[in-house]
């Protein structure tokens, strides 16, 4: 699963606000605001119980104001296992960064699954953006998207978010670390400011030299422009060490680095440039959940659904949630993306990644990620 | 219909408690069978439904803005009732029951759903889906038995209010949006001051906001945007309305009233086991037999023996099961009610009728057994 991680909050766009807003398609531009409102309610009641949007979502699902989409505009193969999807977002779609990361809904077998892919390019001429996604195996979303998408499709789409972006003030030397799919973000980043790093370096571990995503742009660049590209394939190299590193890349300590790929890799990164004092120049992008830890489980209490479920102290709330019926956000499902964020209001949970607890105290509404944590206990949840 | 505690030969005599929970098994393997293979073709389906439906609701109202001419007033009035009967059946009681919950599609949610019709979603899903199907034809437990206004079997005490139930009931198809919305805030307690006032309040509030919404679109806001044609679109969506109430009263006088359909004591369902639930729906529902479009405009409520086994199933796989449920019935000795539409509805009016009067020859025969009388339902 191509991705991302950043601790940062983005702020939620849970799936069920949908019904909420509305304004109009039909609404004359040039009318006062107070015109425009009227002409909202007249559309609203007409189309009661339902939203004039539900109607527009019959000729132009790309149109709804009340529910971000896009689609597919072309499928394009990169590796046997990997392939980028370009995409046209609807109305309501804000710009991104290359590098953030944007949630994708699609229906897999009839059921909506999210997950969160990077962009892979900065914004583009015709409004398009692109995610590249590696089919991983048992990957239901993945796969369906590797194998499956066609071109003409409708997705979900959430904005992008995440900073795992260049900085504005480039950095006077840049080293970028990946693996796999970790390239995509990275990708991202050297199609957007390639041109205005003076010193780029990349190295990028493989399985082999025909899986690397993007492999023939990357040499091509690597050739003709200041890219200093080091390929690593474990079939000939064998797994990378990071202490390697600092043979491949002997300033390695002058660089600001970014590093995407499997957590082994970013673990190993964290230490190494810790050891040396400058684990403020890296940064990391992660997408695999940490151990699991068994807790206690409990009894969860989905309030606004009025569905109780007992749940063990394995299985993520969410997992939980969604088995019961409960129309639970959702994102990433490996506790990165923040999408499936919602208030605890009395209870207490088990972080499955550390062990650590949340508590919550009667009226709280502590924001907990339903897909890392599980129950320890009684839980109420708002949803 | 007689509870079958009171019967003289009780249909279920020939089963043991053993043979019971095999039932219960078999049926629940059918279940089993079904949430494992539900899948992108379920999910087509109903999306496929319900753009048909806004697709039919669409041109009907846009021909509706020229019914001054007859032709456009009988195409859109017959295209309005059968968007506002799939609305309400095929689609409305389904996905409030929460059948495409497994979609995760926020849009087609039992917790998102809100209907055309005048009981909000909520309270309609508290006494349909808590009530109802949980008390299933359960004498004094189950309102649907007769709404309250109707004596629909012979254990409920006559009384004189009882001979114009026939009257009633013709009333309540007409206006019966109305007469759910009423039922939902279960007015009876009200009038026995059993309910909070504050919560009965708010909840006539929601009720009459939603009945607001509706009137306004349908006599108000259409009729005006046909302009010359605004009484002819008023009378067209009257119309509409109307049909959809008798219809959707009339299906489900077809699901529970027949003759054939058993009716159960308040003591049948103390402890009631699994198995013991299965057996109850399965004698307590009667099917429509008919093609395709009878399915369709009943919302599937033609397999109500399967909807109320399996309530929570995609309506698309009813069919499918029906023979499956049918082989179990016939295995375990058990009388699988089916009928045509107008065969099983006049078999729901003439017990309509016949209850108006007060018991005659068999009915007696329960009375005199000297068991508890079961609470009458409630007199609105």
């Amino acid at each position: 699963m191509p991705l991302v991680l950043r601790k940062t909050l983005s702020p939620r766009k849970c799936d069920a606000q949908v019904v909420a807003i509305l304004d109009s398609p039909r609404t004359p531009q040039s009318g006062g605001p107070s015109l425009k409102a009227a002409a909202t309610r007249v559309a609203r009641l007409l189309a009661t119980p339902l939203v004039p949007s539900d109607y527009l979502d019959l000729f132009s699902p790309l149109q709804s104001p009340a529910q971000l989409r896009a689609r597919i505009v072309e499928v394009r193969p990169e590796t046997r296992d990997a392939a980028t999807l370009v995409l046209k977002p609807g109305r309501g779609w804000r710009d991104h960064v290359a590098g953030q990361y944007v949630r994708i809904g699609v229906d897999v077998d009839g059921v909506r699954q999210w997950r969160a892919y990077s962009t892979t390019e900065p914004p583009r001429a015709d409004g398009c953006i692109t995610v590249t996604v590696k089919a991983i195996a048992d990957g239901v979303v993945s796969n369906h998207l590797v194998r499956r998408s066609r071109p003409g499709q409708i997705l979900q789409l959430d904005q992008a978010t995440g900073d795992f972006v260049l900085p504005q003030q480039r950095p006077a030397k840049a080293l970028f670390l990946t693996a796999g799919s970790g390239i995509t973000p990275v990708m991202g980043m050297l199609r957007d400011g390639l041109d205005s790093l003076d010193d780029a370096v990349l190295v990028h571990c493989a399985p082999t030299r025909d899986d690397v995503i993007f492999g023939g742009e990357l040499r091509r660049l690597a050739e003709t422009s200041g890219l200093q590209l080091i390929e690593r394939h474990d079939d000939i190299h064998g797994m990378l060490q990071v202490e390697q590193l600092d043979q491949l890349v002997p300033d390695l300590a002058e660089r600001e680095t970014w590093v995407c790929g499997p957590t082994g890799m970013l673990d190993a990164a964290e230490a190494h440039w810790s050891a040396k004092g400058i684990i403020d120049r890296l940064h990391t992008e992660r997408f695999r959940p940490l151990v699991v830890v068994a807790g206690e489980g409990g009894t969860v209490n989905f309030g606004t659904s009025n569905i109780s479920v007992e749940a063990d102290g394995a299985t993520p709330i969410l997992t939980a949630g969604e088995a019961a019926g409960v129309l639970m956000p959702s994102g990433c499902r490996m506790g990165i993306c923040m999408g499936c964020v919602v208030p605890l209001r009395e209870g207490v949970v088990r972080d499955l990644r550390t062990g650590d607890l949340t508590t919550a105290a009667e009226g709280d509404g502590v924001k907990i990620q339903t897909c890392i944590n599980a129950a320890a206990g009684a839980c109420h949840i708002d949803l | 219909m007689t509870a079958i505690q009171r019967q003289a030969v009780s249909p279920v005599a020939h089963l043991s408690a053993e043979d019971i929970e095999a039932l219960g098994r078999e049926l629940d393997a059918i279940r089993e069978q079904i949430i494992g293979s539900r899948g992108e073709r379920d999910a087509k389906y109903i999306r496929k439904v319900i753009e048909t439906q806004r697709r039919i609701e669409l041109a009907s109202r846009a021909v509706l803005l020229v019914s001054l001419f007859p032709p456009a007033w009988l195409a859109g009035t017959v295209g309005l009732s059968i968007a506002k009967i799939l609305e309400n059946m095929e689609i409305g009681h389904n996905v409030m029951h929460g059948q495409w919950d497994w979609m995760r599609d926020p849009k087609i949610h039992s917790t998102t759903w809100e209907w055309d019709n005048a009981t909000p979603s909520d309270a309609w899903k508290h006494s349909h889906n808590q009530v109802h199907h949980k008390y299933t034809n359960v004498l004094g437990k189950d309102n649907d038995l007769g709404y309250g206004i109707m004596r629909v079997d012979e254990d409920q005490r006559w009384s004189k209010f009882y001979l114009g139930q026939p009257l009633y009931n013709f009333l309540n198809a007409c206006l019966f949006e109305y007469g759910i919305a009423a039922y939902d805030l279960e007015i009876g307690k009200v009038i026995k001051g059993r309910t909070d006032k504050a919560e009965f309040k708010a909840k006539t509030k929601g009720v009459l906001r939603k009945i607001r919404k509706q009137a306004t679109r349908d006599y108000l806001l259409h009729p005006l945007l046909s302009g010359p044609s605004a009484l002819t679109t008023l009378s067209a969506n009257a119309t509409a309305n109307l049909v959809r109430n008798l219809w959707t009263h009339s299906v489900i006088m077809c699901g529970h009233f027949p003759k054939g359909v058993e009716t159960f004591t308040r003591a049948s369902i103390v402890d009631e086991t699994r198995g013991e639930w299965y057996l109850r729906q399965m004698l307590g529902a009667g099917n429509i037999s008919g093609g395709p479009a009878l399915h369709m405009m009943t919302g599937n409520l033609s397999f109500q023996i399967e909807h109320h086994l399996y309530p929570d199933l995609p309506s698309n796989r009813y069919q499918e099961i029906a023979p499956k449920v049918q082989e179990i019935f016939s295995r375990y000795g058990l009388n699988y009610v089916t009928g045509s539409f107008p065969k099983q509805l006049g078999s729901a009016w003439a017990t309509v009728f016949r209850l108006a009067l007060p018991n005659r020859g068999d009915g007696k025969v329960a009375r005199i057994t000297g068991e508890p009388q079961p609470e009458p339902a409630l007199a609105a």
